[in-house]
């Protein structure tokens, strides 16, 4: 077969620049196939997920409530809860994107992940009208990454049969902790962090495993608005890793 | 472990259609005006919130029940070291590994 996609040079380029990221998501994703497996979701449903979600942050807490058989509406609700900093980063890239037809902007949007907006918001800076075959090859190759861990983590997973004894039910928990630290940008956010925490311990008591997570995020959330305006300190959080 | 008990593809479906509005709306309606500054705020909460609202309960309540006895709480112990490793290395894989090792470990040693 001829591989004429890589004598293109914005194509290779796009597909260089993702390499970063490649290296992050292929073993985060084997993780996500090795909890999904563990979760009891089939081949099918594991690569979809990673096909037309494409959200780690979303996908981890989702395998992680269907384990715990929360329900359809709450896994929704909450994947949207986490989505909606989408909005700011798609928001954040549209004036540089205006040269691209609809058809390419809403490809270009369906790959849009943090690591990919961190990726073109410096090279946008850079490139004010970025060639459209670069900035899609790159999206391509990361997602390409994605749903490839993921695929090969459930296969891998099936083959070990005790979980608890390789530490793999903390893989989960490890990767919150993770995203978790990565987005502590200033002291408001450690306090928005602890608030949560405790609260979270009070309020799966009183309101039970399905609405304490909403409850308990927008309050916290809410109270960080309070901590903005008691302290003087305004540096823009830094909310992606 | 259990499977799922609600409709996995439907939950596939909603999840991706719910993820790509939020990705590709204000893209397509390049709106030229900002979102109030508050609400800028809010919306930059919420990954913080959310990712700490669920540690809680993984980290402290085992089973339900709050203890910090290493037999019985392997989870507090290990994440000690995974935080230590997220911040010093700021590196996902390494911080999972991290975690997933001292878990095994202590499990290993309180056998």
């Amino acid at each position: 077969m001829h591989l004429s996609i890589f004598a293109n040079k914005e194509i290779c380029q796009g597909f260089y620049r993702s390499m970063p990221i490649c290296l992050g998501y292929f073993p985060v994703g084997l993780v996500f196939g090795v909890m999904a497996a563990g979760t009891g979701m089939n081949s099918l449903e594991t690569a979809l997920m990673s096909i037309l979600v494409y959200a780690g942050s979303a996908q981890f807490i989702t395998v992680g409530m269907m384990a715990e058989q929360i329900a359809v509406f709450t896994i929704i609700f909450t994947t949207g809860l986490i989505n909606m900093r989408h909005l700011l980063m798609s928001a954040a890239l549209a004036p540089y994107l205006s040269h691209l037809t609809k058809l390419q902007q809403a490809l270009f949007a369906y790959q849009l992940t943090d690591e990919t907006f961190a990726l073109h918001s410096l090279d946008f800076k850079i490139d004010k009208t970025p060639p459209v075959l670069r900035i899609l090859a790159t999206n391509m190759t990361a997602h390409f990454a994605w749903v490839a861990g993921s695929v090969a983590g459930f296969f891998t997973g099936s083959l070990i049969t005790d979980l608890e004894m390789l530490g793999l039910d903390f893989a989960l928990p490890a990767m919150f902790i993770f995203l978790l630290v990565i987005q502590l940008a200033s002291l408001k956010y450690i306090l928005v962090a602890l608030l949560a925490i405790t609260l979270s311990l009070f309020f799966i008591s009183y309101l039970g495993g399905h609405w304490y997570i909403i409850i308990t995020t927008l309050v916290a959330a809410t109270a960080g608005l309070f901590l903005d305006k008691t302290k003087s300190n305004t540096a823009e959080g830094g909310v992606r890793k | 472990m259990t499977p799922y008990s609600g409709n996995t593809i439907l939950l596939i479906l909603a999840m991706a259609l719910v993820t790509y509005l939020s990705r590709v709306v204000p893209l397509l309606l390049l709106s030229h005006r900002t979102l109030p500054h508050i609400m800028k705020r809010w919306l930059s909460y919420i990954p913080v919130a959310l990712l700490a609202t669920l540690l809680g309960p993984l980290l402290f309540l085992p089973h339900g029940k709050f203890t910090l006895n290493i037999s019985h709480n392997p989870h507090f112990w290990a994440a000690l070291p995974a935080l230590a490793a997220a911040i010093i290395t700021r590196n996902m894989f390494l911080t999972v590994l991290m975690g997933m090792a001292f878990t095994a470990l202590i499990r290993f040693l309180t056998a």
